[in-house]
């Protein structure tokens, strides 16, 4: 499954040497990371790892306090003028959703389109309808968040990220807040995403997806990079003690 | 509150509960003397004169009133029915208060002269300066509680500074500043905005922490999600969250606006023609202070069960929203 060889080597997102600290904690030391343009990527690790805190910082939700990223070609730092531009074509799906619970479905979805790139309403409700048939769930439109089962909601967030047109989708732990009989929904909704050639990184502790749909696995702990390969290398041939320790306690079942 | 499904057992039947009730009751009557009292009349045939019966009239008063208070919240006990128990107990607070004022000789004859004007001028003053002021006060709030949470040092000791001084000083003395004051910088000012400006900033001041509470409590995932979207500042504020927290600061604010109706009565020391003004100044020429007083007191009581009524219709509302 070697697909990355088909693709463009275009990076869209470049890490490098990045430090993050937390007061004096070390979040995540020199990260080195180049993300091509198609390319689908799965973080994994313990918990603590710094998986979460690698992924905030592409959207610069955290800020880094050293090295460089640059994402879409333009490089993330505390003064930057155009942060709202990069976030906008930066989807991201969280662990916990995080829909307006005021808002529609519907309203969910046009409130991007609408309010940041300035769609006028008819245009947006259709991109709206046509991102929520994609996720299977066009008949809730008009319900509130709080009316849907979790992978439901899961399914309208990545439909709400998808109407800003992203050049990158980020998912922090999208299926770890849903009951067991939820994941697949989400998961299939991402495999197909993925499929429609999507450029992803996607911070799970679901390896069959991983080995399903990643082109590089890369696995970290206690802040760092400690190895990046391709599915069935990482999965069959592990390299460190620390990776061989995780795959054990991870895919026991 | 969420009720237990099992009630325990009522205290009033418990014997023992009744007894020590009773008991402490008794003392407490005994304590402050009733023998003078209107029982103590009603009881001079038996007793003779009030205030020759001695302790042997304090006794029997006390004992009088002691088992008509315990048989009374026993007969109310007994009401099965939840709403009728709270009526019937309202009620009879009410009488006994209304047989307190009753007590003072009133005049209806002067209050009924001088009802309609207090209606007319000093509700519509009271209200209409409240309303003025709450709102006001909600818009300095909003920009306080950005202030606050703002990580500019300028805006945040500003904000500090404002809710510091304002919650500092007694109402009483920001009327007169502002009233006195200003005219010291050359700039005179009726009495009508001086006392709204003082109530603005005053509970501003206030509500800039309700405010702040109301939008700390919204969960940081919103702001996350919001920002992810590239929606700015000002933006996730007026649409994200302040539109959930305004359910979170409604409750509070009517609390304010209750308490604002109220305060507004300091403003009558720079001659604002409100409630309490009039209520002042009204009984002085005849010597009727207590029939103004008591008037005033009840139309200020009559407003806020109005508004008590108004705020609870309001949460209902929000809460039937959140729960569809």
């Amino acid at each position: 499954m070697s697909k990355t060889n088909q693709k463009v080597k275009q990076p869209i997102i470049s890490i490098k040497e990045m430090n993050k600290y937390y007061g004096d904690f070390h979040a995540l030391t020199n990260i080195d990371l180049e993300v091509n343009i198609g390319e689908r990527i799965v973080i994994c690790g313990p918990s603590g790892s710094g998986k979460s805190t690698l992924i905030r910082c592409l959207n610069r939700l955290e800020a880094h306090q050293s090295g460089s990223v640059n994402v879409n070609g333009v490089e993330l730092h505390q003064h930057m003028k155009d942060i709202d531009k990069v976030r906008s074509e930066v989807g991201m799906v969280f662990q916990h959703f995080n829909l307006f619970p005021h808002m529609t479905v519907l309203e969910n979805c046009t409130a991007g389109p609408m309010w940041v790139n300035k769609v006028p309403p008819v245009e947006a409700h259709e991109i709206a309808m046509r991102y929520l048939e994609r996720v299977n769930i066009p008949e809730q439109a008009d319900k509130y968040p709080a009316q849907l089962s979790g992978g439901q909601q899961q399914r309208v967030a990545i439909a709400r990220s998808l109407c800003m047109n992203p050049k990158v989708m980020l998912f922090d732990e999208p299926t770890s807040a849903l009951d067991p009989e939820m994941v697949a929904e989400v998961l299939d909704t991402m495999t197909d995403l993925a499929q429609s050639g999507m450029t992803m990184i996607v911070v799970t502790h679901e390896m069959g997806f991983a080995k399903q749909v990643a082109d590089r696995v890369i696995f970290m702990d206690e802040g760092k990079i400690v190895e990046a390969n391709e599915p069935i290398a990482f999965f069959e041939n592990p390299q460190s003690q620390r990776t061989k320790k995780f795959l054990s306690q991870v895919l026991v079942h | 509150m969420i009720q237990d499904t099992v009630t325990e057992d009522l205290l009033l039947r418990q014997p023992k509960f009744i007894a020590y009730l009773f008991a402490t009751v008794l003392v407490c009557f005994l304590i402050f003397d009733p023998s003078q009292s209107i029982i103590g009349h009603l009881l001079e045939p038996a007793l003779g004169e009030p205030d020759k019966s001695g302790l042997y009239g304090r006794f029997v008063t006390s004992f009088m009133l002691a088992v008509l208070m315990v048989l009374n919240l026993l007969a109310i006990s007994l009401i099965p029915n939840f709403r009728l128990q709270v009526i019937s107990v309202w009620i009879e607070l009410l009488i006994l208060f209304l047989s307190f004022f009753y007590s003072f000789d009133l005049s209806f004859e002067f209050i009924r002269s001088k009802i309609w004007f207090m209606v007319t001028q000093g509700i519509f003053t009271t209200l209409y300066v409240s309303a003025i002021s709450i709102v006001i006060a909600s818009f300095i709030a909003i920009i306080g509680a950005v202030a606050k949470m703002s990580s500019n040092g300028f805006a945040y000791a500003i904000a500090s500074f404002y809710t510091s001084f304002f919650r500092g000083l007694p109402l009483l003395m920001q009327v007169y500043l502002i009233y006195l004051g200003f005219p010291q910088i050359g700039y005179v000012i009726d009495a009508v905005p001086a006392g709204i400006i003082a109530l603005s900033l005053c509970y501003g001041a206030y509500m800039t922490e309700i405010f702040r509470a109301g939008i700390m409590s919204i969960d940081a995932g919103q702001w996350e999600g919001s920002r992810a979207l590239g929606f700015k500042f000002s933006l996730i504020m007026r649409k994200i969250i302040l539109p959930q927290s305004i359910p979170l600061i409604i409750p509070p604010t009517g609390n304010q606006f209750i308490a604002m109706l109220k305060d507004s009565s300091l403003v009558s020391v720079i001659g604002v023609w409100e409630l309490m003004f009039l209520a002042r100044t009204l009984g002085n020429k005849t010597f009727n202070h207590m029939e103004m007083l008591i008037t005033a007191a009840m139309l200020y009581w009559m407003m806020t069960m109005v508004l008590e009524l108004i705020q609870s219709r309001i949460e209902r509302k929000y809460q039937k929203r959140q729960s569809r």
